[in-house]
């Protein structure tokens, strides 16, 4: 058929209001994505400041019907996470460190690779019920430290998966000219390549604390709650995620809007860390 | 001894014999060795922390069915095909929540992959490219709310709604379907399997969208003209030349998202309902393994009661580990078809 | 091969390195194929040949480079003053130490400028503060590069520009004084200016350092060598002064290539 015999016209028509039909799907598919971002956000951002005083980070948790803040729960929150991220932090580096610089022989590599990546999508529930049965049961109590664990194993997935995928992007050539002045592999790798790709496992690291900072089924098991406020990292200890899922599920109109509060506190703090480790990252001249 | 080296000038220029020292600068045989022990040490302990990751692993499995012993051994095969969820009469069946994971699931991947592709396809094609980053970021922003949040704002704000202006909808229209509308009966309440569904969907569609656009972003733009220069459109470029290159990627975000899905808690306990009640209706509550295990778990009494539990989070895990391991052998054997094409 | 012959008698040349039947295997391809030839002290040798001639392979066996990756193999014996440095038990830390090696795309660690000519000398070194402050003077001097970063030896090695790089990465290999220096074309990635002072350092060097360098670059080689070996296909093809080589060659296929009929 040739290109203007009615045939061929109406196939292009039907081709061209096919191609219409899709792009114009998938704006909508856009602005679907965006309309619950935009919903969730300002719900979030609405009922959230409604709840923010200054008792937030002056009182602890409340019993239902009196006022208070969220101090105990804040502070338990960056207990927690802070060793949670130092646990598993260096842990993740060194197994990251030995996938990308040993890994190039034998099974340890791909099957801690593939083990890796399944550890990383893996429910959290089920990391905090292992905890529960390996820890808290052989202690016989709930506390802070459970918590940590917990935390710590989310940290080493991601930790594991950026420290390999930076280190592999330092070029060969950086190595071999280390090697070639007769540096011991040992530091190579800790004095040069380790150095030549620290924005990137420092971002890594950023991202992993984004993570933990928004789990809340890790502590369902491990840390518990605590109505009061404790340095002790031995006993149950409150934190953000579980005073949020306590408020929320309850009746009480005070509660719910000190777990808006809550959620609107761990909602900054996540977005603010994201843009960090992406503004950090961009920022970062490549050291190779 | 390189100052010998240096200030003896002849000493470099005689013909080499097997009797002449061979280092002309000599380095210390002690700090040889010592780079050997400590690269040797080095090794070892990035091993030792390799080896740490499978044992996690292991460790998981080991404790999870440590725990679940008790529950096995009472229950048996009956066990997945058992409705009932009796602590009073401690008789339990993990039917509901295995069936409320799958369901959930299923209704988020249905919405989930099509919108994230929708997604992927504006940002890698029809988008100006001055809007591109901002909407990526927000796209990646809505991945990185944490769980709890989707469901505070799902039984706040999103129910409420749902259940006064879309169930009534529903029931009326793919209700009266026959077949099909018997998914859609019930009483407009809100919460309930498919409210958990479309909170999931949202979940999930940031991650499966970023991981379709990466893939899609790599795609050589020589290989889209080719296609683009025999007169194709958008669209035939995309389903004939970017989705068949990049299907690999594709299937692997999916994957991502599936699991995702699965192992979801926060989200969906809010909005699910938490009803131990197998109904064939999607708009009535029910219960999924994780939002059982985060609701009943700290007030359980009793040691079979807590096995059941722990059991159900094995079958979770075992769930999530066999989608994810496919996925990958998946990938695997995908990419290797790929590399015999070429 | 006679290097000897080569030369006026009253200079006795030291064969620095001795290469005897060498083969070299990537996996089962075969690269190098029964390479002889001798380095001599004190003097600039270039290899020069066509791309995948074999020319990179050979220079990375002097400091046996290949051994950081699987599936790389030598066959033969390479002697550095007489030892094997092919032997099992050649401590290959050491050798690199003595051997020196400036590759194609210039590769400053992630450090300041001071701290990446320190970093070599303080593998196998202990000097005092003001030592290594004058070594690394004096490296950075070696190479042409004192003047334009004596005020800035704290900013970062990836500062630099191009060349200056390249310089930074010769300093750095002079600093540990190695006795060998391997430059794998070192101004490939660089403009004709910065080649040039690359070129110019290699003159100046090679009173103190053996030199070897692999070029694509006849006119380079030509400029650079005082021994020219030319290769193709794995095969050392012709090896002699550089003068005889690019002005009467012996083999018809050096001489095919100087013309340039081919590569």
């Amino acid at each position: 058929m040739n290109a203007r015999s009615p045939l061929y016209m109406d196939l292009y028509a039907r081709r061209l209001w096919l191609n219409r039909v899709n792009l114009m799907v998938s704006l909508l598919a856009m602005l679907f994505g965006l309309f619950w971002l935009g919903w969730i956000l300002l719900t979030l951002f609405q009922a959230g400041f409604a709840g923010i005083t200054a008792d937030l980070f002056l009182k602890t948790t409340p019993p239902p019907g009196s006022s208070g803040g969220l101090i105990n729960a804040i502070g338990g929150s960056l207990m927690m996470g802070v060793t949670g991220t130092l646990l598993g932090t260096p842990i993740g580096i060194m197994a990251g460190i030995y996938l990308a610089e040993f890994g190039s022989r034998g099974w340890l590599a791909p099957a801690t690779r593939f083990i890796n990546d399944i550890l990383l999508s893996a429910p959290s529930i089920v990391i905090g019920l292992f905890i529960y049965e390996a820890y808290v049961v052989q202690v016989r109590h709930f506390s802070a430290w459970a918590g940590t664990m917990a935390l710590a194993l989310i940290v080493i997935p991601v930790v594991i998966r950026t420290t390999e995928n930076m280190l592999r992007l330092v070029p060969d050539s950086l190595r071999e000219a280390a090697a070639a002045l007769g540096a011991p592999q040992w530091k190579i790798i800790m004095l040069v390549t380790v150095r030549a790709a620290q924005a990137g496992i420092l971002t890594g690291i950023l991202l992993a604390v984004a993570r933990i900072s928004g789990e809340t089924a890790p502590l369902l098991f491990t840390a518990l709650n605590n109505q009061f406020g404790t340095l002790n990292m031995n006993s149950p200890m409150a934190n953000l995620p579980m005073v949020i899922f306590q408020f929320a599920m309850s009746p009480y109109e005070d509660w719910h809007r000190l777990a808006w509060a809550g959620a609107l506190l761990i909602t900054l703090s996540v977005l603010v860390l994201n843009i960090l480790a992406r503004v950090f990252f961009r920022n970062k001249t490549p050291m190779y | 001894m390189s100052a010998v080296v240096d200030h003896v000038p002849g000493l470099t220029k005689l013909a080499p014999t097997a009797t002449m020292p061979t280092m002309l600068r000599t380095i210390p045989e002690g700090s040889l060795r010592k780079h050997h022990r400590l690269d040797l040490l080095f090794r070892h302990a990035t091993r030792c922390f390799a080896f740490l990751v499978l044992a996690l692993l292991l460790g998981i499995l080991a404790s999870l069915l440590l725990g679940s012993l008790p529950s096995i051994r009472a229950f048996g095969f009956g066990f997945f095909v058992s409705a009932e969820w009796n602590p009073v009469t401690q008789q339990f069946g993990a039917l509901v929540p295995i069936m409320g994971t799958l369901a959930t699931s299923a209704i988020a991947l249905m919405i989930g992959i099509p919108v994230s592709f929708g997604i992927a396809l504006f940002l890698t094609e029809l988008s100006p490219i001055w809007l591109r980053r901002p909407l990526g970021t927000a796209i990646e922003l809505l991945a990185a709310i944490p769980s709890i949040i989707y469901g505070m704002w799902g039984l706040f704000v999103f129910a409420p709604v749902f259940s006064q202006h879309v169930q009534p909808l529903l029931t009326q229209t793919l209700g009266s379907i026959p077949l099909v509308g018997a998914l859609f009966q019930g009483a407009p309440m809100g919460i309930g399997v498919l409210t958990a569904g479309i909170i999931l969907a949202i979940m999930v569609i940031p991650f499966m969208a970023s991981v379709m656009r990466d893939v899609f972003e790599i795609v050589p733009a020589v290989l889209k003209e080719s296609a683009y220069a025999l007169g194709s459109t958008t669209w035939e470029v995309v389903w004939n030349v970017v989705l068949p290159y990049t299907k690999v990627g594709v299937v692997g975000g999916v994957m991502l998202g599936l699991g995702r899905a699965l192992g979801e808690t926060m989200a969906v306990t809010f909005v699910i309902g938490n009803a131990h009640r197998l109904s064939l209706s999607i708009m009535e509550p029910g219960n999924s393994i994780a939002s059982a295990l985060a609701n009943e778990f700290t007030e359980a009494v009793g040691d079979l009661y807590l096995s059941a539990l722990i059991e159900l989070g094995l079958v979770l895990f075992l769930i999530t580990f066999v989608v994810l391991a496919l996925s990958k052998l998946l990938l695997m054997r995908l990419s290797r078809f790929e590399g015999q094409k070429t | 091969m006679n290097i000897a012959a080569l030369q006026p008698l009253h200079e006795v040349a030291a064969q620095k390195i001795q290469v005897k039947s060498l083969n070299f295997y990537y996996g089962r391809f075969q690269a190098l194929k029964d390479v002889t030839l001798s380095i001599s002290e004190k003097k600039v040798t270039a290899f020069i040949g066509p791309s995948g001639c074999g020319k990179s392979t050979l220079l990375r066996t002097f400091n046996r480079m290949y051994a950081l990756y699987p599936n790389q193999e030598a066959q033969g014996e390479i002697l550095l003053d007489g030892e094997n440095i092919l032997a099992p038990r050649q401590d290959l830390n050491s050798l690199r130490a003595k051997v020196g090696m400036v590759f194609q795309k210039p590769t400053p660690f992630p450090m300041s400028i001071y701290d990446n000519i320190a970093f070599g000398v303080k593998l196998y070194e202990s000097l005092s503060q003001r030592a290594m402050e004058e070594r690394v003077e004096w490296a950075l001097n070696k190479a042409a590069l004192w003047n334009e970063v004596k005020d800035k030896l704290k900013q970062s090695g990836t500062s630099l520009s191009g060349g200056q790089q390249q310089r930074l990465c010769i300093a750095r290999c002079i600093a540990v004084k190695p006795e060998v220096l391997l430059l794998d074309e070192p101004a490939s990635a660089l403009d004709p200016i910065s080649t040039g002072r690359i070129e110019e350092l290699v003159h100046e060097l090679k009173g103190d350092y053996t030199i070897v360098i692999v070029t694509h670059n006849m006119q380079q080689a030509a400029r650079v060598s005082d021994y020219t070996a030319y290769m193709y296909l794995g095969e050392m093809v012709e090896f002699g002064v550089t003068d005889e080589i690019f002005i009467k060659p012996k083999n018809k296929a050096t001489e095919d290539y100087i013309t340039g009929r081919f590569g």
